[in-house]
């Protein structure tokens, strides 16, 4: 028999017994179907994760502060004038910024000195009360203070110039239309105003041009500012006044990216015996993937659970198939039919269950998943801009039709193992 | 007729079962089957005619005993050619239709050309040409199951020349039939003996029909107890 035969026939067969095929398709559909969503929502969380943690710092740094958290705060001057202006400065999202000692010059120069740490910069927090445009309403305002490090989810504009000497800023985009830009695009290349308050309550303003429009992110809060900005707010928030030594909730670090896996785990090993804790961003997108990774298993494991049911829905269909069409593979193999084309007419069977069951359960899949994606991005996680909840890679789907294919295809050998192995004789005597 | 026999059965014994319940089915028969001619295998239910038919059919083997297809011994063959013996030289009818249900009166009786591999085109046009034959050209799209009794038979028949054999065995072919339809059917396969040759080993209880064969091979509990000949042996 040809294989363009043998595939016509397993085809043809499979339509024979239209209910019992469609209930067997209908487990593998659930399965496709929840397999293809689950993996989809897992890509597309991953995908938004990893893009919210490249605005939290680019890949050659490492985040450092003090290990051991104490329970009081270090000795930031503070004045209710500014209290409100900002929260912003100082809280930062990254992990191990919050509640621990300071770093101070002495530290940074200690870190300095490890082999293979190229420069430390300490993240300097600056608390900005409003921005404001040509003279129009104020509104408050942060600058998140690792911007210096970040790559911020752009929509317009381009990415702050570290070292230009022009005061540079990069704005979320809710605040394009409130600040009276007609768009993003309107708002790249203009001047804004930043107002702050010094340690002595007197008010100043500062110029900054606009250079890009931020996506709103969910874990790099506030806006990106350049070291230039950076410097001249916070020299005139001190007011000149002399603090004392100088106290950093964080630095950063820059090593060699090129180098090894390995060496930048021996780096952070070194850094942290010298009583700092170092975070690359791969470690905090490690911990949020981890995370998420788990969510998806489960919902994997139940979808597999159904595929497993499945399976033995199919075993279960072609051994009654094989049973009903005993005298007809009596009769095939008394024409001369060979045992191994009747195998293979089976297991086709079988593989052409698990094509029809998981083909109709990813293109419904992706139906429904790309309406719900509309539906939930307008409706409830508006709050999470640039979220595509549910993301269906080609790959992933092409990856889930072969995995039920291939399971419907192990299923299927048992029962067609039996009908190769017939006796032609026995089966044209079978009532 | 050629003098070697298309068929050459020699000591053939088949038993079923072990222990106490062993059954000799057949117990040392012979038979020799030559090309062109008609041989009628009889005896009572359960004698073992089937099993005869189905070893010299190549469908069974047989404990002891060889068989000899046109000379060739076809039980030290590998499987694959036996397969194809049985593919591209016999023809077979059976006491049952065994039509595939729901499948076109074509397709089932093109099944052997789809087995040997022959493209669509061709399982077309051989089959609607032996449809032709059969009378039943206007049936070939209906659904085999939708057809007579006598229909049916007829497309059994038309399954079992499509291949263009040189042998044909029908068990029991008119046991489902009516008498007429039986007449028509008994027709059909002696008008294939004798228009195109075609060796026909027809196992039957039927007396008439075996009277109508060259040969008669009377089998009594596995052993083949007497042979006749028609009195005015025609060419
Ligand atoms: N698979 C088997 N197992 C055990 N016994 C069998 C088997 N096949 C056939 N027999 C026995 O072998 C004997 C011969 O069977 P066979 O089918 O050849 O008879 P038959 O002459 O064709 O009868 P009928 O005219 O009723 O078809 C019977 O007694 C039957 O019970
Ligand atoms: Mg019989």
């Amino acid at each position: 028999m040809k294989a363009t035969d043998l595939i016509g026939s397993a085809v043809r067969n499979t339509f024979r017994s239209k209910l019992r095929t469609t209930l067997t398709v209908l487990a593998l559909f659930i399965g496709a179907f929840t397999l293809t969503l689950t993996t989809a929502a897992g890509a597309g969380v991953t995908d938004y994760v990893t893009k919210q943690v490249a605005s939290l710092g680019t890949d050659d740094v490492f985040i450092i502060s003090r290990t051991a958290p104490t329970s009081t705060d270090g000795p930031v001057p503070y004045d209710p004038a500014t209290s409100s202006a900002s929260s912003g400065a100082e809280g930062t999202s990254l992990p191990g910024a919050g509640g621990s000692d300071p770093l101070t010059d002495a530290d940074l120069a200690e870190l300095a000195g490890i082999d293979g740490i190229l420069s430390v910069d300490p993240v300097q927090g600056i608390a900005i009360d409003f921005i404001e445009l040509d003279g129009g309403p104020q509104y408050e305002f942060s600058i998140n203070p690792t911007s210096s490090i970040t790559q911020a989810d752009l929509l317009a504009g381009k990415q702050l110039t570290q070292d230009s000497s022009t005061n540079e800023i990069v704005i979320p985009s809710n605040y394009v239309e409130s600040l009276g830009f007609a768009d993003v695009e309107d708002a790249v290349g203009s001047t804004v105003q930043l107002g702050l308050t010094d340690l002595l309550g007197e008010h100043h303003t500062v110029d900054a041009v606009v250079v890009g429009v931020s996506q709103d992110s969910l874990l790099a809060a506030g806006a990106g500012a350049n070291p230039a900005l950076v410097a001249e707010a916070a020299d005139l928030q001190s007011a000149r006044i002399d603090t004392g030594p100088a106290r950093y909730p964080l630095a950063v670090a820059y090593f060699d990216p090129s180098q090894s896996v390995a060496g930048i785990d021996a780096l952070q090993a070194e850094i942290s015996d010298a009583g700092f804790s170092a975070q690359t961003v791969q470690d905090q997108l490690g911990v949020i993937k981890t995370v998420i990774d788990g969510i998806v298993g489960v919902l994997n494991a139940f979808a597999i659970v159904a595929l497993i049911a499945a399976a033995f829905g199919i075993v279960n269909t072609l051994l009654m198939s094989v049973q009903e069409r005993t005298r007809e593979i009596g009769l095939m193999k008394a024409m001369g039919m060979r045992g191994g084309k009747v195998f293979s007419l089976f297991s086709l069977e079988a593989a052409f269950i698990g094509f029809l069951g998981s083909a109709i359960g990813v293109i419904t899949a992706v139906a429904i998943g790309t309406a719900l994606n509309s539906i939930l991005s307008a409706g409830p996680l508006s709050a999470l801009p640039g979220l595509e909840i549910l993301l269906f890679e080609p790959s992933a789907i092409i990856g889930v039709i072969t995995l039920i294919m291939a399971i419907a295809f192990v299923s299927g050998t048992l029962p067609a193992s039996r009908a190769a192995r017939k006796n032609p004789i026995d089966s044209l005597r079978y009532e | 007729m050629t003098s070697t026999p298309i068929i050459d059965a020699r000591n053939i014994s088949k038993a079923y079962g072990s222990g106490t319940g062993r059954f000799e089915a057949l117990r040392d028969v012979s038979l020799r089957v030559d090309q062109g001619e008609s041989v009628a295998i009889v005896g009572k239910s359960g004698s073992g005619k089937s099993t005869l038919m189905h070893i010299i059919a190549l469908l069974d083997v047989p404990d002891t005993g060889t068989v000899f297809f046109a000379g060739q011994d076809a039980l030290s063959l590998p499987a694959k050619q036996i397969s194809e013996v049985r593919n591209k030289e016999f023809g077979f009818v059976f006491q049952q239709f065994f039509l595939t249900p729901g499948a076109s009166v074509l397709d089932n009786v093109t099944l052997p050309l789809k087995i040997a591999g022959v493209s669509s085109k061709l399982r077309k046009e051989r089959g609607l040409a032996v449809l032709k034959q059969f009378e039943l050209a206007d049936k070939a799209s209906n659904r085999a199951t939708d057809l007579s009794g006598g229909q049916k038979q007829r497309v059994v028949i038309s399954r079992a020349v499509v291949n263009k054999p040189s042998v044909i065995f029908a068990d029991e072919p008119t046991g489902n039939l009516d008498s007429a339809t039986g007449k028509v059917v008994e027709d059909t396969l002696f008008d294939l003996n004798q228009d195109l040759g075609i060796t026909l080993v027809i196992v039957t209880h039927d007396e008439d029909l075996a009277a109508r064969c060259d040969r008669q091979v009377f089998v009594h509990d596995g052993v083949i107890v007497s042979e006749s000949r028609k009195p005015e042996h025609a060419a």
